[in-house]
């Protein structure tokens, strides 16, 4: 009986693998397959999700227009569930087994480190729209988020001037990981070298999704009496920003007193708090929903559009996607083909229009060309251009203000084509 | 995009820039009152201004003109608008830059006109700030908001302290002291002096005398005068003054010099001891907030020994309730808002009670006695709720709002109290009382206990032991729910609010005793106050790690806990 039952299911299972493998033989012909690889459960579902649902908005609106190469686009969502070593295994499942040509995910770092080796033995190429800490280049990956020097260190310059305050003394308040702790490595060694005073620092880092912040602000409060105009840096992640502002609100610290400006914050994590006792507090991003320019205008409405709610925010990490994707359809259709090497090679020089009425050039470090816009927080939740950088700025993966990454540069044009060429001893392949 | 403008204007025009700083000053010497009692001398300063060939029409003029002005130009043109419109002296300057610095002051792009707009249905009501008057309705393409940068609002508070010093109404004339007191300079001090020969109130006299000696100290007078102003600011001892004094220790000289550094180390002894009140409060509050996370727990894994893993989803439902009764009122009561958190309370309660007890009988009642199935069930269970709550919700955090009797901080001493850690402080002590009332003097309680410590016994005495176990289950769970009312005025509302607090709330029961309230309460406030103290030495993280090595090792030597139970159920 249980024998007669197994045999019936192996049946069944041998069948539905050969419809699958069919239906997937049909589909490769005749659409190109789009990997989707971004948390949908899980501590990073709160940000991940949104970038999912804008790569499905951008295959809609592409296959509008005819898709790519004459053929539909077709999006392979999963769901590596905030996992490090599950985004790994899905990332292979999309690359082996679902045959994408390109895939689109990612947010923290940890999960970027974690499939690189995947995608450098199977040969893809992964699009990661975040801001991240640089200090790395590779063949496989096109990074559409801001490096260090395309967020963090114009927000610092923005602060030294007479226009941001002439900030004298330093707060690098981070969460205890690595992008916090080498951005904060970055922005230490480039301030001494701007001749702020070792003491007129202070570093401080507190676990993931931190609540209790009472002793963290007093003690910037404390710092920041000292006489001398003092800021916070933040690079505070995620979850723990909200009771980190409402401690700032409740605690009486005023932009005006002590302004922070934050590389995490955006308009979907102001979504969870009152903003009114926070106005004038800044972010540093390379877009922002209030930007005002016709392409903007035009992508939020069709993206409210498509997700059915008139509320939605958009928001930096989604720009990155946006121009990341199109990129790779410009680059397809300059290749010919979808093939990987031949696509990493086309993408390399390939501009295309960003929302805030630029262009965005992929440069030959696998990093593009953005430029910088410093936001203050309004009573609304939006975030109010302030200042931005006179030109567009190129992201420079290793950061020239840290000791063992000054000397290397990166370069996949042929012939060189070297993520870490160190240009003291000529040779590629480390510091 | 015009900040590039802005930009370049900046690095252009110091001069106007520095010929507001001028100006300034020199017509606060002359405040408004004053003006009117002697026009003689306003005459005179105004000859002599446009002697000076500085501010051209503004004064006695069209103020209106002088308010437009703020809607043209740059951040630099801004700067010299709010310094000319300050200098009038007019009281409309006073609501128009309060306006500005609000954030509601407009420009109407037909023509020009600077107005104070404020949101209303599609478009927004405009209010002429000079006159008072209403001025109609507009749309918002037809109108551009006037935007400021945080040294601009520096800028404004300034002005304003000088503006609304002689106001009849003592909470503007209190707010205009303090901004006098941390931006005041020694122009400031005449016009101190008489705001305080006219001030009634002595709590806003205390703070004009302390405003007046942080200008005397930034101003050129005798060495004598700044002797008494230290000591002023020594008296005031906080940081404040502290912040004052070592800015002013820099360029002191002679026998300033000493009396400064020993009012600095005053005041730094003060503080010292302060520090550590200031770390006990903090850590009453953190161990307020471990205390509600884990008293609930305390009795499904104290008192009944189910390890529930889904314990912080009960937390995060009590949460979501809370943000679904703010969205209701929000939208269809907004009076009552202030009232959201007591509505909630019994609201959250009910959800995260009746939740627990579908849970308990659904799943739970069946793993009993196995603990381990017990703890993969529910943490199962923990998942799914999360998911659950992910799908319908959103992964997004929720907005849910403090009244404002949550808001807020005040000054006990040097410590700054907010408003929301006390109340949660307040709740949390409250909440476990009601708690071992019910426990101790009521029926049920009794039933619970009799349930928990000998099951047979209890059964053959005529209790119905199946109801007790999922009501005891639900009371522990509607307690985490109310948790979760409170927690939601200090956290995110997201669907992982609970796993944030599931290891913290094992943590404090284990290390109190499993089985006692007193030793949840107990361990709660010590756990708080331990990590508070270590935290300015070690950090958050390190603090973290050492609080949890301690645990360990105190483990080892008790097993029990803090306060362990004793006797016969203990054994079994």
């Amino acid at each position: 009986m249980l024998n007669k039952v197994s045999r019936t299911v192996g049946a069944l299972a041998t069948a539905a693998m050969l419809g699958a493998g069919v239906s997937s033989a049909f589909a490769a012909d005749d659409t190109i397959k789009v990997g989707v690889l971004h948390s949908l459960s899980g501590t990073m579902a709160i940000s991940e999700t949104t970038l999912k649902d804008t790569v499905l908005f951008l295959i809609d609106e592409q296959n509008k227009k005819g898709g790519v190469l004459g053929k539909k686009l077709e999006a392979v969502v999963v769901d590596p569930a905030s996992n490090w070593p599950l985004f790994a295994e899905k990332a292979r499942e999309l690359i082996s087994q679902d045959k994408v040509s390109v895939v689109f995910g990612c947010w923290t770092s940890v999960s970027r480190k974690s499939v690189l080796p995947v995608f450098k033995e199977l040969d893809s190429i992964l699009f990661y729209p975040v801001q991240y800490e640089g200090e790395e280049s590779e063949r496989n990956v096109f990074y559409t988020g801001a490096a260090p020097n395309q967020q963090a260190i114009p927000a610092v310059d923005y602060l030294m001037s007479d226009e941001g305050g002439a900030v004298k003394r330093w707060v690098l308040e981070g969460t205890d990981y690595v992008y916090p702790r080498t951005t904060n490595k970055i922005l230490e060694a480039y301030l001494l070298s701007k001749g702020v005073a070792a003491e007129d620092i202070m570093v401080n880092y507190t676990p993931f999704g931190f609540s209790d912040w009472q002793t963290e602000v007093s003690a910037i409060k404390k710092f920041g009496s000292a006489g001398k105009k003092t800021a916070v840096v933040s690079t505070v992640n995620g979850d723990a920003n909200v009771p980190f502002y409402k401690e700032l609100g409740n605690q009486g610290i005023k932009a005006e007193d002590i302004p922070v400006v934050a590389f995490s914050v955006g308009e979907e994590e102001l979504a969870g708090i009152d903003t009114k006792p926070l106005v004038g507090h800044l972010a540093a991003w390379n877009y922002f929903q209030s930007i005002d320019t016709p392409e903007n205008e035009e992508f939020i409405k069709k993206w409210r559009a498509f997700i059915k709610n008139d509320k939605r925010t958009t928001n930096d990490p989604m720009e990155a996607t946006v121009i990341g994707f199109n990129a790779w359809v410009k680059a397809v259709e300059k290749a010919g083909t979808t093939a990987p090497d031949a696509v990493i090679d086309a993408l390399i020089g390939v501009s295309v229009p960003n929302l805030t009425g630029g262009f965005s050039t992929i440069m030959p470090n696998h990093h593009i060309t953005k430029p910088v816009y410093i936001g203050e927080i309004q009573d609304d939740g939006q975030l109010d251009v302030v200042w931005k950088t006179p030109g567009l700025v190129v992201g420079d993966e290793w950061s020239d203000y840290l000791p063992d990454s000054k000397d290397l540069i990166s370069d996949w044009r042929a012939p060189m084509s070297c993520g870490n060429f160190n240009v003291k001893t000529g040779k590629c392949g480390g510091s | 995009m015009n900040d590039d403008g802005r930009r370049l204007a900046a690095s252009r025009s110091d001069r106007p820039a520095a010929e507001t700083a001028a100006i300034i000053p020199k017509t606060e010497l002359v405040p408004p009152t004053m003006r009117l009692s002697m026009p003689t001398l306003a005459t005179l300063a105004t000859a002599l201004m446009l002697m000076l060939g500085v501010l051209k029409p503004a004064y006695g003029a069209d103020i209106r003109s002088t308010v437009n002005a703020l809607g043209q130009g740059d951040y630099v043109a801004l700067q010299t608008a709010i310094g000319t419109l300050a200098a009038t002296g007019d009281p409309a300057a006073a609501t128009t830059l309060q306006a500005l610095s609000d954030g509601d002051l407009y420009i109407r792009t037909a023509d020009g006109a600077v107005f104070k707009a404020v949101k209303s249905g599609d478009g927004y009501a405009l209010t002429d700030t000079v006159t008072g008057a209403d001025a109609g309705m507009a749309a918002s393409s037809e109108i551009t908001k006037v935007k400021v940068n945080n040294k601009l609002r520096g800028v404004i508070r300034a002005a304003m302290g000088s503006l609304t010093l002689m106001s009849p109404d003592p909470k503007q004339r209190f707010a205009a002291a303090t901004d006098i007191f941390k931006s005041g300079d020694a122009e400031k001090i005449p016009l101190l002096d008489q705001a305080i020969a006219k001030e009634t109130d002595p709590a806003i006299t205390r703070l004009l005398t302390d405003a007046r000696a942080a200008a005397v100290l930034k101003s050129d007078l005798p060495e004598a005068d700044k002797i008494a102003a230290v000591n002023v600011l020594a008296a005031r001892g906080d940081q404040d003054a502290l912040a004052i004094l070592t800015n002013a220790s820099g360029a002191a000289q002679g026998a300033l010099k000493p009396a400064i550094d020993g009012a600095i180390s005053t005041i730094e002894g003060t503080l010292k001891l302060w520090q550590g009140v200031q770390n006990i409060w903090y850590g009453v509050s953190l161990g307020s907030v471990l205390l509600l996370a884990a008293i609930g727990l305390a009795i499904t894994f104290g008192v009944m020994g189910i390890i529930n893993m889904a314990h912080g989803e009960m937390v995060m439902l009590g949460a979501y309730t809370t943000f679904v009764v703010q969205e209701i009122i929000r939208n269809n009561y907004p009076g009552l808002f202030d009232w959201s958190l007591a509505i909630a309370l019994p609201l959250a309660f009910l959800v995260s009670g009746a939740v627990g007890v579908l849970i308990e009988r659904s799943v739970i009642r069946f793993l009993y006695g196995r603990p381990l199935e017990t703890l993969l069930a529910t943490w199962g269970i923990s998942l799914i709720l999360q998911q659950a709550v992910r799908t319908y919700f959103g992964p997004n955090n929720r907005e849910v709002g403090n009244p404002s009797w949550m808001s807020g901080s005040f000054d006990l001493g040097n410590l700054a109290i907010t408003y929301n850690r006390m109340w949660i402080v307040v709740f949390s002590l409250g909440v476990f009382a009601v708690l071992m009332l019910v426990l101790k003097r009521t029926p049920f309680g009794l039933q619970t206990r009799a349930v928990t410590q000998n099951r047979p016994m209890a059964s053959s005495m005529g209790i119905r032991t199946p109801l007790v176990d999922a009501l005891t289950f639900g009371l522990g769970s509607g307690i985490a729910g109310i948790a979760g009312v409170a927690l939601s005025q200090i956290d995110n509302v997201s669907p992982n609010l609970g796993q944030s607090y599931i290891i913290d709330s094992f943590m404090v029961v284990v290390f109190g005793g499993v089985g006692n309230l007193w030793g949840t309460l107990v361990g709660a406030f010590t756990l708080g106050i331990a990590n508070k103290f270590l935290e300015p030495y070690a950090g958050a993280v390190l603090a973290k790690i050492v609080v949890l090595v301690c645990i360990i090792l105190f483990i080892q030597k008790r097993p029990r806990g803090l306060f362990a139970l004793k006797g016969r159920s203990v054994e079994s």
